[in-house]
This record gives C-alpha cells, sequence and structure tokens, in this order.
C-alpha cells in the first residue's frame, strides 16, 4: 500500500509545518493562500494547537511575534497584499533576533493586484521589505514535495540562526495538487532557546525580547554582529538544484513554477540541438551566486525567466559578475510564461550570441 | 425515472470538477441535452469554466459566474441559474465549490431543488488526509447538507493519486466508501479513475466503473 497522499501545496504547507512542531499559527484569510488557513482551522484543535484568525495581518505578524519570544514554532500564512501589511512585524521580529516562519503565496501585484500566480514579491522578501539592515531566509519550492521539505528546513534554520524564515511560492504551487510523502522529511539539530522568555522561576536572569536600543554605537554593534551571522548563513545555507547544466551553451535562472516550466522548454531546446539547463535557487537570500559565477565560466549567456518584470535578473547578473550577458524574460501580473515562450527567447539569443 | 438534476459536491481537491464534466459530457452522448452550472464560488483557479469549449464541443450548455477567471475577486453565483429549474427537458449538473462553504449558495435554491428532485453526489478522495477516515469523512458530509439544506443522495469513489494513480488506489477508496455506504445507507454509485485504470478493475468495482477523461491540465 502506498503511503502518499494526494495535497494541495497550502495543505501541504500547513500540514509539514504541525508535523515540524508548529503548534500556533495567526493568519488573515486572502487568496490564493487560504487553504492553508483553512487546514489549520480543522486540523490544529485536534493536535492540541491553536489556529486563530487574527482581525488583520498586522496584529497576525504581532502575536507571532510575541509567541515567537515565548520560544515556540510558529507560522503565519498570507499572499502579496498581506505580506506588505506584515513588513513593520517581520521588521521588528528580525531586530530582536526570534525564529519563525512566513509564508507567501505571491500573486500579482502592485496594490491589491490579482488573485493569478506571480513571483514579483522578489525584491520585497530578499532585499528588505520592512526598514533597517536586515535579511531573512527565503527559500523556494518548486513542488507541493518540496513545499513539504522546506516547511521542515525553515523551522530548522530559523531556530538555528534565531530568525524569520519565508516560504515563497506563488498561486499556481499553492493550489496544485500532487500526490506527496511526509516521511523522511530531514531533521536538523535545533540549539535550546535559552533566550525565550517563559518565565525566570527565580533561577536565571530575566530575558528581555526588545528591538529598541536608543544608543547608536549600542545599535551599531547589535546590527554589525548580526551582520556577521548572515555572513555565515551566506557561506553555508545557499542551495540550487542544477539541471543538466554540465555541457550547457544556455543557462536558465528560474525559482519555482517558473523552474518547472522551463524544464519542459529545456527538453525542447534539446531535442532541436540546442544545448541549455538550468540553476535553480532554492534559497533566493542567501542567493547561490557561486553555482551562477562558476557555471559562468563553461556558459555562453544566461537567461533568468521570471514571473515578474525581472527582479531576480539582478541577482544572477551580480553573480555571474560581468563574465557573460545575461538576458531577461518575464510574464507578470498573473500571466505564466509557456514553454515555447522560453524556447523562442533562448533561439533568439542563440541567434544573437558570438 | 432518474431524477434530471445531479448535484457534485465534496471535500475541495476531491476531483468535483473532473467527475461533473465527465458526467456531463457521458450525458450529451446519451443524447440527452445537458447544462452544466459552474457553481464553484470558493476555488477561482481550477474549474469548469476551463474546459468550456471542449463542454460546448459536444452541445453543453455552460452556466458560470459573469466574472470568473478573470481577476476580479467576485464569487457570486450565475444569474441564469433559475433558467435550468424551469427547462423541463434538460438534465442539469451542479459543479458545486469544495466543503461547506461552497454549499451555502445551494441553500437558497432548496425549495426549487425538491420540486423538481435531485440527486447529490458526494465525491470521495481517500488519498486526501482530510478525508481519509469514515468519521472525518462522515463530518465533511454533515457540514455540507446543513449548508447546502439539501441530502446527499449518493457516493462517488474517486481515489487517486493524480498522475501517479494506480488500479490500488480505486480499491483503497472503495473500503472507505463502502463503509460510508454501509453506515450511511447511501448508495454507492461509481468508481472513477481514468479510462486505462477503470479497465483494470477487478470485477466487483467494474460494475461501479466509471472512466474519466481529464480536461483540466497544467501545462508545467
Amino acid at each position: 500500500m502506498s503511503d502518499k497522499v494526494l495535497m494541495k501545496g497550502n495543505e501541504a504547507l500547513a500540514e509539514a509545518a504541525i508535523q515540524a512542531g508548529c503548534r500556533l499559527f495567526f493568519g488573515y484569510p486572502i487568496t490564493p493562500q487560504t487553504e492553508l488557513a483553512a487546514y489549520m482551522a480543522k486540523k490544529m484543535p485536534k493536535v492540541d494547537g491553536l489556529f486563530l484568525q487574527a482581525e488583520s495581518e498586522v496584529a497576525a505578524i504581532n502575536m507571532v511575534y510575541g509567541a515567537a519570544g515565548a520560544g515556540a514554532r510558529v507560522m503565519t500564512s498570507s499572499s502579496s497584499p498581506g505580506v506588505s501589511l506584515k513588513q513593520e512585524g517581520i521588521s521588528y521580529i528580525a531586530g530582536a533576533d526570534l525564529p519563525c516562519v512566513i509564508i507567501n503565496i505571491v500573486r500579482g501585484g502592485p496594490g491589491l493586484g490579482g488573485i493569478q500566480p506571480a513571483q514579483s514579491d522578489y525584491f520585497q522578501a530578499t532585499k528588505g521589505g520592512g526598514h533597517g539592515d536586515y535579511h531573512l531566509i527565503v527559500l523556494a519550492p518548486s513542488s507541493v514535495q518540496e513545499m513539504v521539505e522546506l516547511t521542515s528546513l525553515a523551522f530548522d534554520l530559523g531556530d538555528i540562526y534565531r530568525m524569520p524564515v519565508m516560504i515563497m511560492g506563488d498561486g499556481a504551487l499553492g493550489q496544485m495538487m500532487e500526490p506527496i510523502s511526509f516521511d523522511d522529511v530531514k531533521k536538523y539539530e535545533v540549539p535550546e532557546k535559552t533566550w525565550a522568555t517563559t518565565g525566570t522561576k527565580m533561577k536565571r536572569k530575566r530575558n528581555i525580547i526588545n528591538s529598541l536600543y536608543i544608543t547608536p554605537d549600542e545599535l551599531e554593534e547589535l546590527v554589525w554582529e548580526r551582520e556577521k551571522k548572515y555572513d555565515v548563513i551566506r557561506a553555508n545555507e545557499a542551495r540550487a538544484e542544477e539541471y543538466m547544466t554540465e555541457d550547457a551553451d544556455y543557462i536558465i535562472a528560474a525559482y519555482g513554477t517558473t523552474a518547472r516550466i522551463a524544464k519542459n522548454a529545456i527538453k525542447t531546446l534539446r531535442e532541436q540541438g540546442i544545448k541549455a539547463g538550468l540553476i535553480r535557487p532554492i534559497t533566493l537570500w542567501p542567493f547561490p551566486s557561486d553555482v551562477f559565477n562558476k557555471a559562468a565560466d563553461t556558459a555562453k549567456a544566461f537567461l533568468s525567466v521570471e514571473m515578474s518584470t525581472g527582479q531576480m535578473v539582478e541577482d544572477v547578473k551580480l553573480a555571474v559578475n560581468g563574465k557573460k550577458d545575461v538576458f531577461f524574460f518575464g510574464r507578470t501580473g498573473g500571466m505564466v510564461p509557456t514553454p515555447a515562450e522560453i524556447v523562442e527567447k533562448i533561439k533568439e539569443i542563440d541567434g544573437g550570441v558570438k | 425515472m432518474e431524477p434530471r438534476i445531479n448535484i457534485f459536491v465534496g471535500h475541495f481537491g476531491s476531483g468535483k470538477t473532473e467527475v461533473s464534466i465527465n458526467f456531463a459530457i457521458q450525458k450529451a452522448k446519451e443524447g440527452k441535452k445537458v447544462t452544466i452550472v459552474d457553481c464553484d464560488i470558493v476555488n477561482t483557479y481550477f474549474r469548469t469554466l476551463d474546459a468550456k469549449k471542449e463542454l460546448e464541443s459536444y452541445g453543453i450548455r455552460v452556466i458560470a459566474p459573469t466574472f470568473a477567471n478573470s481577476n476580479l475577486e467576485m464569487q457570486m453565483i450565475p444569474a441564469d441559474i433559475l433558467s435550468v429549474f424551469e427547462e423541463k427537458d434538460s438534465t442539469v449538473v451542479f459543479d458545486v465549490g469544495g466543503d461547506e462553504d461552497g454549499a451555502y449558495a445551494l441553500g437558497a435554491y432548496k425549495h426549487l431543488f425538491e420540486r423538481e428532485g435531485y440527486r447529490m453526489f458526494f465525491v470521495i478522495n481517500a488519498r486526501r488526509p482530510l478525508t481519509a477516515t469514515a468519521a472525518d469523512t462522515l463530518e465533511y458530509m454533515a457540514d455540507i447538507e446543513r449548508a447546502s439544506r439539501l441530502c446527499i443522495t449518493n457516493l462517488i469513489n474517486n481515489t487517486n493519486l493524480a498522475a501517479e494513480s494506480g488500479v490500488e488506489d480505486v480499491i483503497f477508496g472503495d473500503a472507505l466508501v463502502s463503509e460510508i455506504s454501509k453506515l450511511t445507507g447511501l448508495d454507492y454509485t461509481y468508481a472513477c479513475a481514468d479510462e486505462e485504470i477503470v479497465n483494470k478493475l477487478p470485477e466487483d468495482l467494474a460494475k461501479k466503473a466509471f472512466g474519466l477523461s481529464l480536461y483540466l491540465k497544467l501545462s508545467f
């Protein structure tokens, strides 16, 4: 008998969080991530957990802040406009060095935008979003099974580095159904949360959760200290999948749903004698720069394919560092690129590159 | 006589829409005049409307919310829904949105459904974790009946693992649906799977077999 189940991406994220020990969920419904909250509402009471629909996204993220300070594994989820609302709280959580998991099932923007899939929140996720010198670890799954694995990883990395972790999917990944298994999900060793505000019981000094530092030299020291931690993460946690890159003349950079489409395009291109490959960043921050830089020694050119007007392409250019040309193809506003469009673009590059 | 109104409900992701589309096409092939109503006010991603061209090629009339598949998040019942209660010669298929939220809208037409007579099919995919046990599934059924103010009359086993489906999945679901049928006394009408799998079903299940062609596909 098969032990697989059929789940939507949104449901898989929720179940994976519960299996990773998350018992507190605070959120507010928004298409196309609503099934995640709905699953939590059904399942949390059955595992002695708490699902709470807050009065707003701002309230939800601040509840996450509180729960994270008390050392709980806690999660919130939303889609683009809702994640914009959460940014202040995310900055506070980063400033207080607290772990939590934030899901963004990205839809078309800006503003209320639309409800169809997009990747136009890349800048917001990887370059700040909220204020101040801080980063989130940003994980980008491209299948429902990978959503399960990265959810577990997100909680572990958050606890290891004491920082918020974002999982960035899109409407298509949230809605699509695939057979998945929850067995063999890799678990990492995480440190004890000695900093959590769980009550001193008169046995230790009190712990303080805070992001306010009025003295500038004190704040500067703390921010630089945190930057050192980010350097460790840059060095150790960048992840990418390489697909047919070994002999590739043209390397497509794509993540999430777009990477699936790019793989189909690559198969077609190879049938036509054009050697294309894919580098799929699994961590958007830290960006897997080394993989791109190394590939730039052998590939002729790069093409970043995104559901945006061109955001990740900037990181690809920084990584390739001028060694080769980096081109861009994107659809946006909820439109999804087709394999044929990508094939066409690579052929155009193939015609022009010496 | 078989009631001409057929309502398909279930947990979201149970495959209601595929089953509804295939049921409508089968009735059209039998020479019936068919109307399909896309009543899914819950999921705006995968829906009947995506197969509109295919359905219309069989002469099936498609009624869908005005703003479906646009970027407007307008979740409303199509205005011409009432016409199906008046066209007495047509077979009608209602594809209802997932869970109880989708079924609420049906309640408004309770008196019309009862006047015309109906069958309400509950579609079950036992590989979906929230409808994997009889107790959980009965809870869903009760929620949907309460919300719609209508009664489930038939059960459909649509157990599958999408692209990884096999005969063993249908058999796995058979145990659950048979159990629910025994507990509720409801008729276990169909065991669905795509054509290839359906042809390999064991004899007892083959009697209930309903072969599906898939109309809602992704390009990736």
